[in-house]
């Protein structure tokens, strides 16, 4: 079997870099899976569909990271509508201004010198 | 899960911990771990001579086990070396109980040993990078448990104030302990005005950064009887893991500790209520909470309300974590061998100042990870076999 041609975080990292929150669909379980592999984790089928993500999502989880040095920040687990969850940030806010339960929309940080892009999100309602 | 082991046919019966708190310049974590190795081998009454089984688990070094095969000098028959993070011990109980069983091994030693304080928490734990948490700069493994709390506080109306208690409970039974880290006396208010060091933890929600090490000793129930010490038997063992990483946890409010402990009492044909005591890995304050609710020994949602008011402090209706657990006794990086150590020494009554009234019977809870890996062991006297 020849080696596969990307892997799934190659996948995953050429749709941010177009503005895209890519996450894979297991048809075999019937929900989302993230983060990207090779595998679905409820079923063991190797049938994984990349699908994009429509970008609004709820705050599950949040906290503010208080640094030795510099500013507080937050640090979120966003579930996206779609049904996956993901550790993001949520910008545009200060970090205790972050609640459960919160709207959020997603955005891509994109992070300078050889960093790859990331997500991130920001209220839905500004 | 572990439906092939027989209740009550190992035991623990020698303990110790090596050095702890801050060791000498140049003490090698293995030296902790011959330290505890002599030290709990003493404590029985038998000699490297009488060891046929070794495990091991630790951050500082990659092949433990092999390290200390070479230090000790010895031929193991039988060796384990699962790394599940401060858990691992708890496996090893079960592994080794399984071992014995068996007819693999006959003695065998469980041993750890961490110098994270004396050279710093970033060399003692290689860091390791993951593309979809790393690049947003959670200080882990604070601000994993720091979520897991923030969701149990929504959920179910728990507040800092009650994570506190965990705290300052954990520091009155500190203040019983003479080889305790931390003694100072502490309030909710102190907790609550420590620095912040990721919402809704201050540095008193933390566990320690220290030293230490040390060693267990376990053999078969019918090679225990006629040891030193009064055996500690393992009841029963049980074991869930629900993730690796926090973001792919399931449910941040429930843990494996519900189908850890669920295992444990039905191999131990117990349940919560029939428990003394419960030595469990406080790495950090809402641990407590969570794994008393996920016991059994509260409802879900109710452990804020259960940790306050000295219900789990000394003189209160249940006793966890004796020694003062992670957050004011002893913290190396992997402190669940501390609380297999605490529990046998709580069954044989040799606790003095800080001893429990009922003894019989101990729920050893031990976390791995960021609430990733869970196992417990229950533990009990002889009039309980």
């Amino acid at each position: 079997m020849p080696n596969d041609a990307t892997s799934p975080y190659a996948t995953y990292l050429s749709h941010l870099k177009k503005g895209e929150l890519a996450y894979q669909f297991s048809p075999a379980a019937d929900r989302a899976v993230f983060f990207p592999r090779v595998l679905c984790p409820y079923t063991g089928s190797d049938k994984l569909e990349w699908r994009v993500s429509k970008g609004r999502g709820t705050v599950y989880a949040t906290t503010i990271v208080h640094p030795a040095d510099g500013a507080p920040y937050n640090v979120a687990l966003i579930d996206c509508d779609e049904g996956f969850r993901l550790m993001s940030r949520v910008e545009d806010v200060t970090p205790d201004a972050v609640k459960i339960g919160m709207r959020v929309k997603f955005r891509v940080h994109k992070a300078g010198g050889e960093a790859d892009p990331i997500p991130v999100f920001t209220p839905e309602v500004a | 899960m572990m439906d092939g082991l027989k209740r009550g046919a190992a035991a623990i019966v020698g303990v110790a911990e090596s050095d702890l708190g801050q060791v000498a310049d140049g003490m090698s974590p293995m030296d902790l771990v011959a330290q505890g190795t002599q030290r709990a081998l003493a404590d029985c009454g038998l000699t490297l001579k009488d060891v046929d089984g070794l495990f091991c688990a630790m951050t500082q070094a990659r092949m433990s086990i092999v390290q200390m095969i070479e230090y000790l000098g010895i031929q193991p028959k039988f060796i384990g070396s699962s790394m599940t993070g401060g858990s691992s011990f708890e496996f090893h109980v079960a592994q080794a109980a399984a071992a014995i069983q068996a007819g693999l091994c006959s003695v065998a030693v469980i041993a750890y040993g961490s110098t994270q304080r004396s050279v710093g928490r970033r060399q003692s734990s290689a860091r390791e990078i993951n593309p979809y948490e790393t690049p947003f700069n959670p200080f882990m493994p604070t601000s994993a448990y720091a979520l897991a709390a923030s969701r149990h506080m929504h959920q179910f109306g728990t507040r800092r104030e009650q994570l506190a208690e965990v705290a300052v409970a954990a520091r009155k039974w500190a203040q019983l302990n003479p080889v305790a880290w931390e003694k100072k006396d502490l309030t909710v208010a102190d907790v609550l005005k420590a620095r912040m060091i990721s919402y809704p933890f201050t540095v008193r929600d933390c566990c320690l950064v220290t030293d230490g090490g040390g060693a267990i000793v376990m053999t078969s129930a019918e090679r225990a009887k006629s040891l030193k010490k009064p055996p500690a038997y393992v009841l029963g063992c049980g074991h869930g893991i629900t993730h690796a990483n926090i973001s792919c946890m399931p449910d941040l409010t429930v843990t494996g500790a519900k189908p850890a402990g669920e295992a444990a009492y039905k191999m131990a044909k117990l349940a919560a209520k029939d428990c003394d005591m419960v030595q469990l890995y406080d790495a950090f304050t809402i641990n407590t909470i969570l794994f008393l609710e996920d016991l059994g020994f509260c409802q879900k949602g109710e452990g804020g309300a259960f940790v306050s008011g000295g219900n789990i402090a000394p003189g209160g209706k249940l006793p966890v974590n004796t020694n003062g657990g992670g957050l004011s006794y002893c913290h190396p990086g992997m402190y669940g061998l501390f609380i297999l150590i605490e529990g046998v020494r709580q069954l044989r009554g040799e606790c003095g100042a800080r001893q429990t009234k009922k003894h019989d019977v101990a729920m050893v809870h031990g976390n791995g990870g960021v609430l990733s890996a869970q196992a417990s062991v229950i533990l009990g006297t002889a009039a309980t076999v």
